[in-house]
Order: C-alpha cells, then structure tokens, then sequence
C-alpha cells in the first residue's frame, strides 16, 4: 500500500471511468473514438503487467490492500498472479478487437452501449484480480449486471426472455456461492489489521485456504461453489440459457460472454474452487469430468445438425469450454497449462469467429446456413480469414488453439486414456461441423442473397487481421504463455498434494 | 427519549395548527421543519447519548445504540418520505394538517416500541402506531376500496391487540416475580411452564400479525391496496420495520433464553412468509399490489433475524430497515406519479423520464439485492445471521432460492421502464417539483453509499 497506483488498481479503474463517462457523450463518433482509446490504455497496462511479473521485487505494483469492512473483516483487495495476468491480457486484448470489428455497426444510443460495455470490462477485471471473496463477489455480480442490459436493450426479438433466463440462471448460482462463502468466512481464523482492529473472521483468499472445515463440509461447500461457476461456463446440464442468449444477444456482447465472461466460470475454478476444497476436488473430478465429456459429445452433435450459424457457434463454444473443464479436473501439470493457455486462446479464436459471423448476419440480413453459399466468389479476403480462424477453432497444429488442445489431451491421457478418447471424439466432431458450415456458406453455388455482397471494409479487415495475427504468433511460439501460467499451475496442484 | 416527547409534542401541535392555519402549504412546511428538528434531535441523543430531558421514566422504556441508531434511521427515512410524497399527502383531502399530526402519533409509538422495556409500554407502543394507522388508512374517504381496507385492518387489528393483550397477561401471571419488566421475568432456560409458553405463542401470533408474516399475512394485501398510496409507502415501510424492530426486541431481551423451544416456531413463519409472499408477488399485473406481496416477501428475510437473535442478525435489521424503507419508499414515490398503476404503465419510463427511470431501477435493484445496492448488504447480513446459528441452514438456502424468485418481479419492471416502448398519451401524470427530483437522487446515493459502505450504519452498534 502506498501513495502510488497499482497496476490491478487501473485495470479495473480505467474502464469504469471511461464507462461513466460514455453515458455523458451525445455524439456517436466522439464515443466510439473514447471507448476505443480507453480499451487502448487498458491494453496498455496489461501488457505492461507481463513485465513486472517478478513478485520479489514488484510486489507493490501487483497487490493492493485496502480496509473495506472492519467489523465484518473484508478487504479490498487486488492482485495479479499468472492466471490473472493471462486473463486480464484477455479482456484487454478482446474489448478493443471488440469496438474495431463493430466500428461501423449501427448500433442505436451508442454511447450507453458503449459506456456499458466498459462497465462489464471493469467488473470483469475485478473478477480476475481479486483476492478477498466479499470483492470478489461484488465484482462476478458487476460483471453481469451491464451485460443484462446491453443483451436485453440491443438484442433480437426474444431478447427479454432470452436474457432474463440467462441472469436467473446465473443469480440462482452466485447466490448460492454466497451462502458457501458465509459459511467458510464464519469458519476462518480471527484477523488483526494493520490499525489493530481485530474482526472475527476474515474474507481474504488466504484465510479461506486456511480455514478449518472437515471433508464432509467440504463436499457441500464445493457444490455450491461448482453449481455457481458450472452455470457460468456452462457445463452440461447447466448450459441452458446459453445457445438462446448468444443467439438473441447483440454480436458485440455474444464476443464478451463467450469470449471472455465464461472464462470467469474457469477462472473461479482455478483461484477458488480446487484450492480451498482440495479433498472435494479430488472426489468430485471423475464426475465433473465424465459431466463434461458428455456435454462436448452433447454439444457437438447439436452443432451438426444446427442451420443457425450463432446457435452453430454457440454450441461448438459449450463443446469447447467442456473439454478445458475436463482437463482442469485432471488436474495434472500438463492439463492445468493447458487449459489456461485454452483460455486465451479459445478468447481470442471465439471473438474471431463472432466477427465474421456478425459480418455475414449484417451483410446478408440471414443467419440461415442453408440459405447461404458462394460467398468465397464475392468476399475472398472474409474467406481467407475465416477459413484461419475455423482452422483455428478446431486446432489445426500452427494455430494458437494447438499447443493449448494438445497440453489438454496429454494431460487427460496420462490421468485417463478412456476419458481423452471420449474427449477425442469432441474435435472429430468439432471438424465435421466446422468444416460443413465454411463449405455451406463460402462454397458452392451463389444465391440471390449472397449474390449482392461486398468484401469486407478496412475496420473489419484490420480486427480479423489481428486475431490472425496472434493465431500465427502464439501457434508458432506458444512458449510465452506458457512460461507465464507455469507457477500459477504448479501452485495449484501444491494444494491438492 | 427525545423522539418519543418530541413527536408527541409535534402531533398535538400540528393537530391545532389545522384549526387555525387554513393554507396546506403551510402545514406542509411546518411538519417538514418540525421532522427535520425531531431527526437532528434524535442525531444528537444517538451521537452524544444524552437527551435533552431528564423525566425518571422509572426504567419502563430503556435506550441504548442499538434503539438509537434505529429510530435515527426511521427518523431519516421519514424525512425522505415526506420530501418525496408531499405533495401526495395534499392530494388525498382536505385534512393535511391531521394527517402529519397523524404520522407524527405513529412515529411517537415507533419511539415507544423501539425503547419499551415493560411489557406494557410495547402494548401503547404498537397501540399508538395502530390506531392512527387505521385512520389513515381510511382518509380517502370517498373511495369504497379505502373504506374496505380501513374497516378490514380495523378488525383484524383489534383482534389481534386482543391476543397481544391475553398473551401478556399470562406472561404476568406466569412468571414467578409477577412483573412486566422484559429483563426480569425469570423463565429459568428448562422447559417453560405451560402459562409462559402459552403467552409466548400468543406474543408471538400478534406480532405476526403486526409485521404481516405468513400465515397471518392475509390482511395486507387489501388494506395496502385499498389505502392511499402515499400512506401505503409509509405503513409497509417504516411502520413495518418498527415492528420487526419491537418484535426482535421482545424476542431477545424476554424469551432469548428459551430460544431453542420456540426457534422452530419462528422457523416455520419464516419459511412460509418467504414462500408465500414472492410466490404470490409473481402473478400480480398491479404494481402497488406486487409491491404489498413484495413487502411480504422482504418480512420474510427480516424474520431470518428472529431466527437468529446473534450480533449478526442486529447489524441485519439495522441495514434492513434503511436498505428496505428507502427503496420501497423511492419505488412508491415513483410509483405516485404514474398514471397507470399496472406494470405494462410503467412502460418506456426510462425513454420519458430518464431521472425517474434510473431512480426506479436502483431501487428495485436494491429490493433484488444486487451487489453496491443497500439491498444487498441487508440481504448478506441477514444470511450471515442465519448460517451463524450453526443448524437448520436450509433456511438459508430456502431464503436465497426465493430472492432468486423475487428478481423476476422486480426485474418485471426494470424491463417494463428500459426495454419497452412508451404509450404514446405519456407515462407520468403531473410536472415533477425539483425537491423530489433532488430527493430522489439523494435517495439513490444514500443506497448505494450504504451498499458500499454498510458500516456507517452499524458502525453505530459498536462506537
């Protein structure tokens, strides 16, 4: 603590300003420009993070501590550590990519929907650097409540319902995180501050890891906890609200929910879940995993036959975020790395694929594969792209998502050969349907409503064009990423040995 | 002390007043001047502890920071309501000046049975908060459904003071020192005699009653409906909070040492009033009628602090009373000043009135409890107190799997005020002064202030 700000601090900082300052702009260009700078200067200090990953010497740039609640014994406190610096570079790359793409979008009140936008970027931030549960709470909540607006204000015609499912789903799960957090906050140790005020219990991450509950208290608490992050991810049987809020959402939003706001469900397994209930961990991972392999077959198989392209997304993303909670319950070194460098990865491959969706909804006015076709002829520079991001998707090796998918599998192998061969089975699918829906809509013969497009414009050129860019980058040289989430996955497995 | 004077003082005062002063306004003004002094009195007594009257009340009525802070609170919410509704109170007839006098008699009963440390001194208490309440409830006198609700809270009211009174008296005759004193009944912590236990399920019957929980909520619907709107906001607020606030009160200082012989009893209310009050709440299209089952409903979170009786459930209804009585009062504000009282009326509120339509969704954000809403810290409060009990958490679960429930009225609304299109003859009836707009910003602050920072309430629990 001291007179200097920290480095989680403007993270979260930097967006919630330029969010409330949106709301204040009347011109729609004047708010496009200011929320693309602000993201700008996000994506800034996050990569500025990744050079002060030394805790030794940086330790008061990464973690602040403040006095929140003193007779409840809840700080404000915020920190990185290795996931939360790949996430936080997440969101931060993803938001500008986000207001790029969707530059010339017509979007009406602009300037809420791009202050909202920011709002959800902050809560998202506090989300992934906190480290006191109270604030942690505050923020997983935050993170929703802009996103219920900007899905029911902008989206489709079932937007209401849609969206409305979506946030019952997702209160009913942190509330019943909240009670698992009471009770662990009413088991943890008595806490002095600095100023000699001593509460009863304390919220922070480290006194959760400490606090005395027996195993069978465990298994409950850990229920409670999992229910919440599983229907954030989601995870079958709680997936859903999902297809029907992507597919009703506006597409800058559906880039933030499946982009980044699921990994909020993966991340809460990573900081909170497996570390505080290490012995439930261990007793529940062969259901969850065995749950998760049968959403991925469960969610392929629905992406084959689907004929709307964001519902074909939509599902291929439960199909995905199944096989990284899979390999997180495997929980071995390799798995672990693996699904984090999913993570991001599969953050960035999804906002790609959205974008050209959006592309091709906005363009053609369809979202119907089977009324699509022939656009290769019409838009090749769209083609080529998209062909590289669906590549991409389905972990073609020299694409980010290889080193990712294939960390994933070794580890899932060496836990249990059956569950990787189930889990195989995913990216077969994953191929079948990827590979029919870019022959469907970009081969073949053109239509009357193919028949009229344009190539894309320099906007859209520029946000796909990066995206490929990292794809190459990180799937020649994963090695980054990889040494980044090193100690991060070996501190968490430390706690389940 | 200083409230209970002040405010008898204040009524009997503003009862003349209305013989002699024939312009509202006036008496307007003066009730405002009169509560903002009452309030900066009650401040005083709760930050110095130290009334301006020294009367030996031979220790039937007991202050300490917990009452202060909480009639501090009921003082300052009273002031919003009257910022906020007086132009209201001027529209439902001619009498304005009784009606404060009348609310100034209620809040001297709410003084009463915050402080009351006899057994009958809670009796007066809650007699002085009825029986203005009954009246008020009636004041528009030409309408058949006010008639109704008045006749309606009249009988049941009395019916239950009957068994308030009965269960008193055996609570009298059955304690061994023959007193009314809460801290001096000497119940011994074995079973209790049949006389005492007898008394106790009376007490606690009437006190149900009092603050409309399940099964004896089924008069609240109709009188909250039936009456004025205005005074609707104030009786399932402030009037209601008192109740819990006396009844907690009772619980703890009399019976808080049988706790585990009636705790199952209180179980069960809770667990009723919680699912009847947001079940029911769910198929109402009358947003006034929504928000009578709503207060149902939140009776039923406050009730966790009965079961409970721990430190917890005491910071839990401080920040309840402030969390709830503000938001319910602000929605009921906005509510006043619709033309269609239905929810598809408050249609694209948002769209015609920006200020109102984000007023009115921090306040039902607040009523969901949602995180940096006072509403939340309540909740969260109430929770704690629950779980620390250490069994029966499944009231807790219970509690949270309703609120869940409770979202989809409230966000009823929220998506009726931003996501649908305005009626084209206009949603809001009348010009709107600027000290509401002014009030009900101060409104949203305080809510969020205290959901960032509930310690400036309980804080006072403990200076």
């Amino acid at each position: 603590m001291g007179s200097y700000i920290t480095f989680p601090e403007l993270l979260i900082l930097i967006p919630l300003l330029g969010g409330i300052l949106s709301f204040s702009f009347k011109n729609d260009g004047l708010a496009k420009t200011s929320a693309l700078v602000f993201s700008l200067a996000v994506l800034t200090v996050s990569v500025a993070t990744l050079f002060f990953t030394d805790d030794s010497k940086y330790l008061l740039y990464n973690n602040v501590n403040y006095l929140w609640l003193k007779y409840l014994g809840a700080n404000y406190y915020i920190g990185l550590d290795g996931t939360g610096r790949l996430l936080t570079l997440l969101t931060a790359i993803g938001f500008p990519l986000i207001f790029i793409s969707s530059w010339k979008s017509e979007i009406k009140n602009l300037p809420a929907f791009l202050g909202l936008m920011l709002l959800s970027q902050a809560g998202l931030m506090g989300v992934f650097c906190a480290y006191d549960a109270l604030t942690f709470y505050f923020f997983w909540e935050l993170a929703l409540i802009p996103v219920y607006f900007l899905c029911s204000k902008w989206g489709s015609e079932r937007r209401i319902q849609a969206t409305f499912k979506f946030f019952v789903y997702t209160f009913i799960g942190s509330l019943l995180m909240l009670i698992g957090i009471i009770y662990l906050y009413l088991h943890t140790d008595a806490r002095t501050f600095e100023d000699g005020t001593v509460a009863a219990h304390s919220f922070s991450l480290s006194s959760f890891l400490n606090a005395s509950i027996s195993p069978t208290e465990q298994y409950t608490l850990f229920i409670l906890f999992f229910l919440a992050f599983a229907i954030k991810m989601p995870i079958f049987p709680f997936h859903t609200w999902q297809p029907e809020a992507y597919d009703q959402s506006p597409t800058p939003v559906t880039m933030v929910l499946s982009g980044i706001m699921v990994k909020m469900g993966l991340f809460g397994v990573i900081r909170w879940l497996i570390p505080v209930f290490p012995a439930a961990t261990l007793q529940f991972k062969n259901i969850i995993i065995i749950l998760s392999i049968i959403g991925i077959v469960y969610a392929s198989c629905l992406a084959i036959v689907q004929d709307n392209v964001k519902r074909l997304v939509a599902y291929s993303s439960i199909a995905h975020i199944g096989l990284m909670c899979a390999a997180l319950f495997a929980v071995n070194q390799t798995s672990v790395q693996g699904v984090m460098l999913q993570m991001f990865n599969h953050g960035i491959n999804i906002i790609g694929m959205w974008v050209v969706v959006d592309l091709i909804e906005r363009k053609t006015g369809v979202k119907k594969i089977s009324e699509l076709g022939g656009i290769a002829q019409q838009a090749p520079a769209l083609t080529i792209l998209l062909v590289i991001i669906a590549l991409a998707n389905i972990a073609l090796p020299l694409t980010n998502a290889f080193a990712g998918e294939f960390l994933m599998f070794s580890g899932l192998y060496n836990y249990n050969p059956w569950y990787a061969l189930a889990a195989g089975l995913g990216i077969i699918l994953s191929a079948v349907y990827t590979l029919n829906m870019i022959q469907k809509i970009f081969y073949g013969n053109t239509n009357s409503v193919t028949g009229l497009l344009k190539d894309i414009s320099l906007n859209e050129k520029i946000a796909l064009a990066l995206i490929v860019g990292i794809i190459f980058v990180f799937g020649v040289y994963p090695q980054p990423l990889i040494d980044l989430t090193k100690e991060a996955a070996g501190s968490l497995l430390v706690r389940l040995r | 002390m200083n409230s209970i004077i002040l405010s008898a003082l204040l009524g009997v005062l503003m009862m003349f007043s209305g013989a002699f002063v024939k312009r509202t306004t006036l008496s307007k003004y003066f009730a405002f001047v009169g509560l903002a002094g009452l309030f900066a009195s009650s401040v005083y007594e709760l930050i110095a502890r130290q009334p301006f009257f020294h009367i030996d009340v031979h220790d039937m009525v007991h202050t300490n920071n917990f009452n202060l802070a909480f009639i501090a609170i009921v003082l300052g919410c009273t002031l919003i309501y009257f910022l906020l509704n007086g132009s209201e109170i001027e529209k439902v007839g001619a009498h304005v000046s009784e009606y404060y006098a009348l609310i100034f008699f209620i809040l001297c009963g709410i003084s009463i049975a915050a402080t009351f440390n006899t057994l009958l001194m809670l009796f007066i208490g809650i007699e002085i908060v009825s029986i203005p309440l009954y009246i008020l409830t009636g004041s528009d006198k030409r309408n058949l459904k006010s008639n109704e609700a008045a006749l309606k809270y009249f009988l049941m009211g009395a019916f239950s003071t009957g068994i308030m009174l009965m269960g008193i008296a055996f609570i009298y005759g059955g304690n061994p020192n023959a007193s009314f004193f809460i801290h001096n009944l000497e119940i011994g912590s074995g079973k209790m005699p049949v006389m005492i236990a007898v008394g106790l399920v009376f007490l606690l019957v009437s006190m149900s009653f009092k603050v409309s929980a399940a099964p004896f909520h089924f008069w609240t619907p109709d009188v909250y409906d039936g009456a004025p709107t205005v005074f609707t906001s104030f009786m399932s607020t402030i009037v209601k909070v008192a109740g819990f606030f006396a009844f907690i009160r009772l619980f703890e200082s009399a019976f808080g040492v049988v706790q585990n012989q009636w705790q199952s009893l209180v179980l069960f209310i809770t667990a009723a009033t919680l699912i009847i009050g947001n079940v029911t709440a769910v198929f109402q299209q009358s947003v006034k009628r929504m928000l009578a089952y709503s207060s149902i409903a939140q009776a039923g979170f406050m009730m966790l602090a009965i079961f409970a009786l721990n430190n917890k459930a005491k910071e839990g209804i401080l920040l309840y009373s402030a969390a709830y009585s503000l938001a319910t009062i602000g929605i009921f504000a906005i509510l006043t000043k619709m033309k269609d009282y239905t929810i598809d009326g408050f249609n694209g509120l948002a769209k015609e009135q920006p200020l109102l339509g984000f007023a009115g969704l921090i306040f039902l954000l607040s009523l969901t409890g949602i995180p940096l809403t006072a509403g939340f810290q309540s909740k969260f409060f109430m929770l704690m107190a629950a779980i620390e009990t250490g069994h029966h958490y499944w009231i807790a679960v219970l509690a949270v799997l309703l609120a869940a429930v409770s979202a989809y009225y409230y966000f009823r609304v929220i998506q009726a005020i931003y996501f649908k299109e305005p009626s084209p003859e206009g949603v809001v009836s009348g010009k709107l002064s600027s000290v509401y707009k002014l009030t009900l910003i101060l409104t949203v602050i305080l809510i969020i202030i205290i959901g960032i920072y509930p310690e400036l309430i309980i804080g006072w629990l403990y200076s």
